[in-house]
C-alpha cells in the first residue's frame, strides 16, 4: 500500500515538472553544464592551466571570455570549473542530507529526551553564523575544496534534521505506523519501510533548494581562499582574481556569471519542485 | 476552553495577562542557554579539527623558536587542556570578558566595539530596504498569482537569491564606481576622512547626533552600495516570503468573508490579508536581519569595509579562537534576541495566540 | 415577481487535471421573505452555487447561465458592480464561524466596515446600528462585545456575530452556508430560531445550504436537492419530506437519524461515495448509486417532471410515479 501511494505521488510531481517553464530552464541549464564539464576536455578551445596567451586579453573572437592575469584562456577555465562546482555541491548536499536526516530521525523516532537533546543542538546551529564556522573549519583544516565541503557540512545538516523529525512526528500519528509496531515490527524496521517512503519526498525537494546555497557557499569559501587552490579553476576563486583586478571586467564577470546560471537553474529546479509536491508538505518546506 | 456561551473572557490587556511573565523568563532562559550552547559548539568544533593557531600566528623564524612558542602559548592559555580552556573562557565570558584576539592582540569585546557597529550600520540600512522592496514586490506577486507581474517577480526573487554575494559586489562596484562614478570608494569615510565622536560607532548615527551633515552625507555615500548589495538577497527572501504567507492567508475563510462584505479589494489586502501576513513577515525579517550579519563576510572583503565579516576572516585565517568565539557570540547573540523579541511581538499582537496560550 | 431567479447556471472550476464541471445547468428561484434550503451531499454544488451569486467563486472559476436578482441580471456584472451587490444586497454567512470571522480585528470594526463603505454613514452611527445589531441576535452586553476579539467568544455566538454582520447593511437576500454544522445541537437550534425570527421581522428572503436535511425541515418553505452539480427534486418542504419522488431523496431521508430508528428494518444508507469533481458519471449521476437504475440511465441526461405546480424531479425513470413507495414514510 505504502508503495502504491509513493509511485502515483512521484510520478505526478515528475509529470508536472515538465509543465512548468522554470524547471525546464533549470533542468536544461544543468544539463548544458553537465554536458560541458563532462566533455571539458573536447570542449574547451584552450588548456585550463596554460599560460601561453597574452595576459589580460579582453573577449574577443579567440578568447571568447578574455584571459587573465596568469594568461589564461577564462572560457576554458569556466567549464573545467564545473568539474569542481557541481560534483562538490552535490557531494556536500548528499553529505549534509544524509547526515542530517539520520540525526532526525533518530530524534523523531527515539522521542522524549534524546529528541528534546537534539533540537536544542539544531536550535544552537540555527543561532549560528554558518559562514564564519565554516570559514573557521576551513581555515583549521586548511585550505582544500574538500575541507570546504566539509565545513559546509557541518553547517549544513540541521535544516534536514528538523525536516526529518517533524516528518516522523507526523508520521508517527499515522494509523499505519501505529499498526505495524503493534505488529510488533523493530524501529529500525518502522523507520526504513514504513516510514522512507513518506521522507525521501519532501528531504528531496529540500536538498535540490539547498544545491544552490550549497554551491553558493563553496565558491564564497574559495572566494575568500579558503576552499579550491590555485591553479584549480574553481568558479569562486577565478571572481576573486576580478576582484584584485577590478577594473579588468571579464576576469570575475564571467566567472561568477557561471555561479549566478548553475545556483539559479537548481533554485528554479527546487522551487518548481516544492510547488508540485501536496501544499502541507511545501508548507513543511518553509517553515 | 471555550467559555459558555454568552460569557465573554475578562482578560483585559494582554501584558497583565497571567502568563505573560513566566512567559518572557522562560524565553530569556532559554535564550542565555542557546548562548551558552554556541560558544560550546564553536568551541568543541574549533578544537576537534586540526590546525595550529601558534602556526597561525607567529613567523617562521618565531614558530622555531621553541621559547616563544611555549610563551605564545601561556600567554593566551594554549598551554592548558581544553576543559580547563573552555572553563577560563566561560568564567572570563560571565565577567564580560570575551579573552584577548590571538591575531589582533586586543581584547576581543574591543575588536568587536569597533567593527560590529560598522557591519551594524549597512546591515540595519540593507534589512530595512529589504522590507520595503520585499514586501511590495511580495505582495503584487500575490494579488497578481499566476499572472504576468507574479511570473516576473518570482523570476526576479530567485535570481536574488541566486546571485553570489561576492560576485554582486564585486559587480557592482566595477559599474557604480569605475565606469558611473556614482559610488565614491572602498571603505566607511574617504581616505583620511575624520570619523565622527563614536557614541553607537554608527557613523552616520554619530554625525548627525554632532549635526555634522557633511560627515553624515559622506559617511551614508559610502555606505549605500554595500548595503545595497547585503540587502539583494534578503529581497529575494522577503519577497518569496510574502507572497506565500499572503497567498496563505488568502486561502482564509474571513477572507472570504470580507469579500462577501463587499469591501473594495485594496481594504480586504490591507486590513484583512497584510495585518496577519506582517506578523510572520517580521519573523522573517528578523532572522534575515541576523543572517545579513554573517553574510556581510563576502561583501565587506570586496568594498574593504572594515566590519565584523573582515574581522571574521581574520580571526578564521589565523585560527584566533577567542575571535571567533566572539564573532559567532555577537551574531547568535543578535539572532536569538531578534527571536525573542520577535516571539514576544507575537504575543503582544495576536489576540488569538494569547488565548490559546 | 421572485428575488432571485437562476437559469442554467453552469460552474466551471479548475482542477489539477484541467476544468470541471461544478454545477451544471442549474434552475431554481428563491422569493421574497422565502426561505429556500439546498440540500446535498459535500462535493453536490450547493456551495459553489451560493458563491457564484456573490461573484466569488475560487481562483480561476467561471460562472455562465443567468442570475437575475431583484430583476437585475447580476452573473454579467463588473467586479465593481459584484461589489456593490455584495454586503449590501446579497450577504452571505458562512459554515464555520470560528474561521468566517478575522481573527485579529474587533468585532466593531467588522461589523461596520462594510456598512461605513456601502453606506457611506459616520463612524458613531455605524456602531450604534452595530449595537442594535448585536441585540437583535441577541449577544449579551453588546458595548462590551463590540470592543472584544471573536476569539473571546464561544463558537454559537460568534455565528450570531457573523449573521449580525450579514445583515448590517440590511440586504434583501442572506445566502447562508452550512449555518449550524460546526455548532453543538443545543446551540443550532438557537441559530435556526434566529434565522427564522429574522425573517419574520424583516422579510428577508434567506438561501440555506446544507448536508443535513434535518436542519432544513423546521426552518424552510422548499427545499432543493441536489447531487453532482445538478438539482434531483425540489419541492415544498412538507411535500418533499413527505412525499419524496427521488431515489436519492428517498435515501437521504431514510439516512435520518429520526427515521431509521422507527423504521430500523429499511436503513438506508446510501451505498458508496459521492462522485468526484471532473469525475460526474454521465446520464444521471446517480446511477452508479441508485438502486432503481435501469441500463438507459447511463445514457440519458435526465428531463423535469412536474408532479404538481412545486415538485419536480430529475430522473429519467421515475420509479414512484404511480404510487407513494412503500419504504417511504407518511
Amino acid at each position: 500500500m505504502a508503495t502504491l501511494i509513493k509511485k502515483t505521488k512521484r510520478s505526478k510531481s515528475v509529470n508536472s515538472i515538465w509543465r512548468q517553464p522554470l524547471a525546464v530552464v533549470g533542468i536544461l541549464i544543468i544539463a548544458t553544464w553537465t554536458i560541458l564539464a563532462v566533455f571539458a576536455p573536447w570542449i574547451a578551445p584552450y588548456d585550463p592551466n596554460a599560460q601561453d596567451a597574452e595576459k589580460f586579453l579582453t573577449p574577443s573572437a579567440a578568447h571568447w571570455m578574455g584571459t587573465d592575469e596568469l594568461n589564461r584562456d577564462i572560457w576554458s577555465r569556466i567549464i573545467y570549473g564545473a568539474r569542481i562546482s557541481l560534483p562538490y555541491s552535490l557531494l556536500l548536499v548528499v553529505l549534509s542530507a544524509t547526515l542530517g536526516s539520520v540525526i532526525g530521525a533518530i530524534s523523531g523516532y527515539a522521542g522524549g529526551k534524546v529528541d528534546s537533546f537534539i533540537m536544542r543542538v539544531t536550535d544552537v546551529f540555527f543561532a549560528f553564523p554558518g559562514i564564519v564556522l565554516a570559514m573557521a573549519v576551513a581555515a583549521a583544516l586548511g585550505p582544500q575544496i574538500r575541507n570546504a565541503v566539509i565545513a559546509v557540512t557541518i553547517v549544513a545538516w540541521p535544516v534536514y534534521a528538523r525536516l526529518v523529525r517533524g516528518l516522523i512526528l507526523n508520521a508517527k500519528q499515522n494509523d499505519y505506523v501505529t499498526a505495524s509496531a503493534l505488529l510488533g515490527s523493530s524501529a529500525l524496521r518502522t523507520l526504513v519501510v514504513d516510514l522512507r517512503p513518506n521522507l525521501s519526498g519532501p528531504v528531496f525537494v529540500l536538498a535540490s533548494l539547498e544545491v544552490g546555497n550549497a554551491l553558493l557557499l563553496l565558491s564564497g569559501l574559495s572566494f575568500l581562499g579558503l576552499g579550491a587552490q590555485p591553479p584549480s579553476a574553481e568558479w569562486g576563486s577565478m571572481v576573486s582574481m576580478g576582484a584584485v583586478n577590478f577594473d579588468r571586467w571579464w576576469v570575475g564577470l564571467f566567472p561568477g556569471l557561471a555561479i549566478l546560471t548553475a545556483v539559479l537553474a537548481f533554485n528554479f529546479i527546487g522551487d518548481s519542485l516544492r510547488d508540485a509536491l501536496d501544499p502541507r508538505t511545501a508548507k513543511a518546506l518553509r517553515d | 476552553m471555550k467559555p459558555v456561551s454568552g460569557e465573554r473572557k475578562t482578560r483585559k490587556r494582554p501584558l497583565s495577562g497571567t502568563g505573560f511573565t513566566p512567559f518572557i523568563i522562560r524565553r530569556l532562559l532559554t535564550s542565555i542557554l542557546l548562548v551558552f550552547g554556541v560558544t560550546f559548539i564553536s568551541f568543541s568544533i574549533t578544537q576537534l579539527v586540526p590546525g595550529d593557531p601558534v602556526a597561525a600566528n607567529l613567523g617562521q623564524s618565531a614558530y622555531s623558536d621553541p621559547e616563544i612558542v611555549a610563551a605564545f602559548e601561556k600567554e593566551f592559555g594554549l598551554d592548558q587542556p581544553v576543559p580547563v580552556q573552555y572553563y577560563r573562557y566561560i568564567t572570563n565570558l560571565l565577567q564580560g570578558d570575551l579573552g584577548v584576539s590571538l591575531s589582533s592582540k586586543r581584547p576581543v569585546a574591543e575588536d568587536l566595539k569597533e567593527y560590529f557597529p560598522a557591519t551594524l550600520e549597512i546591515a540595519l540600512v540593507a534589512v530595512f530596504l529589504a522590507l520595503i522592496v520585499g514586501l511590495l514586490l511580495g505582495i503584487i506577486s500575490a494579488v497578481t498569482r499566476d499572472r504576468w507581474p507574479d511570473q516576473i517577480i518570482r523570476v526576479f526573487s530567485l535570481t536574488g537569491v541566486s546571485m553570489p554575494a561576492f560576485w554582486t559586489a564585486l559587480t557592482a562596484f566595477y559599474i557604480f564606481f569605475f565606469v558611473l562614478g556614482w559610488a565614491p570608494g572602498t571603505g566607511r569615510l574617504e581616505p583620511g576622512g575624520e570619523p565622527p565622536p563614536t557614541v553607537t560607532g554608527l557613523f552616520t548615527i554619530d554625525a548627525l547626533i554632532k549635526g555634522d551633515f557633511q560627515t553624515f552625507r559622506q559617511a551614508f555615500s559610502y555606505l549605500l552600495l554595500p548595503a545595497i548589495v547585503l540587502a539583494i538577497y534578503a529581497v529575494g527572501v522577503l519577497t518569496r516570503f510574502t507572497r506565500a504567507s499572503m497567498l496563505e492567508i488568502l486561502g482564509n475563510d474571513y477572507v472570504r468573508a470580507a469579500r462577501a462584505k463587499g469591501l473594495p479589494e485594496f481594504t480586504v489586502i490591507r486590513r484583512h490579508v497584510l495585518r496577519p501576513a506582517l506578523l510572520s513577515i517580521i519573523t522573517v525579517a528578523g532572522v534575515a536581519f541576523a543572517s545579513l550579519l554573517a553574510g556581510s563576510v563576502l561583501v565587506e572583503n570586496v568594498f574593504s569595509w572594515p566590519g565584523l565579516g573582515q574581522y571574521a576572516y581574520r580571526a578564521a585565517v589565523g585560527l584566533d579562537l577567542p575571535g571567533i568565539m566572539g564573532v559567532s557570540m555577537i551574531v547568535a547573540t543578535v539572532y536569538i534576541t531578534m527571536n525573542l523579541l520577535v516571539d514576544i511581538l507575537y504575543r503582544i499582537i495576536d489576540p488569538q495566540m494569547k488565548d490559546s496560550a | 415577481m421572485n428575488l432571485l431567479t437562476v437559469e442554467n447556471l453552469t460552474v466551471t472550476l479548475a482542477t489539477g487535471s484541467g476544468d470541471a464541471q461544478a454545477v451544471r445547468n442549474l434552475s431554481f428561484n428563491v422569493g421574497h421573505g422565502e426561505i429556500l434550503g439546498v440540500a446535498g451531499e459535500s462535493g453536490s454544488g450547493k456551495t459553489m452555487t451560493a458563491l457564484s451569486m456573490l461573484g466569488l467563486l475560487p481562483y480561476k472559476g467561471k460562472a455562465s447561465g443567468s442570475i437575475k436578482f431583484d430583476g437585475r441580471e447580476i452573473l454579467t456584472s463588473s467586479k465593481r458592480e459584484y461589489r456593490d451587490l455584495r454586503g449590501k444586497e446579497i450577504a452571505m454567512i458562512f459554515q464555520d464561524p470560528m474561521t468566517s470571522l478575522h481573527p485579529m480585528l474587533t468585532v466593531e470594526v467588522q461589523l461596520t466596515e462594510h456598512l461605513r463603505h456601502h453606506r457611506k454613514v459616520s463612524k458613531d452611527a455605524a456602531r450604534n446600528s452595530a449595537l442594535e445589531l448585536l441585540a437583535t441576535v441577541k449577544i449579551p452586553e453588546p458595548a462590551a462585545a463590540l470592543r472584544a476579539h471573536p476569539s473571546q467568544f464561544s463558537g454559537g455566538m460568534r455565528q450570531r456575530i457573523a449573521i449580525a454582520m450579514a445583515l448590517a447593511c440590511e440586504p434583501k437576500l442572506l445566502i447562508a452556508d452550512e449555518p449550524t454544522t460546526a455548532l453543538d445541537v443545543t446551540v443550532q437550534a438557537g441559530i435556526l430560531k434566529l434565522l427564522h425570527q429574522l425573517r419574520k421581522e424583516r422579510n428577508l428572503s434567506v438561501m440555506v445550504i446544507t448536508h443535513d436535511l434535518g436542519v432544513l425541515s423546521s426552518l424552510t418553505d422548499r427545499i432543493m436537492i441536489m447531487y453532482a452539480g445538478s438539482e434531483v427534486e425540489s419541492g415544498l418542504t412538507t411535500d418533499l419530506l413527505r412525499n419524496p419522488r427521488h431515489p436519492y431523496t428517498k435515501g437521504l431521508i431514510a439516512a435520518l437519524p429520526g427515521n431509521s430508528a422507527s423504521n430500523s428494518k429499511n436503513l438506508l444508507s446510501i451505498d458508496g461515495m459521492p462522485p468526484e469533481l471532473g469525475n460526474f458519471p454521465t446520464g444521471c449521476a446517480f446511477h452508479t448509486r441508485c438502486n432503481y437504475a435501469k441500463e438507459s440511465c447511463k445514457g440519458a441526461i435526465p428531463e423535469v417532471t412536474n408532479l404538481n405546480s412545486t415538485h419536480r424531479i430529475f430522473c429519467p425513470i421515475n420509479p414512484f410515479s404511480e404510487v407513494t413507495s412503500a419504504g417511504s414514510q407518511s
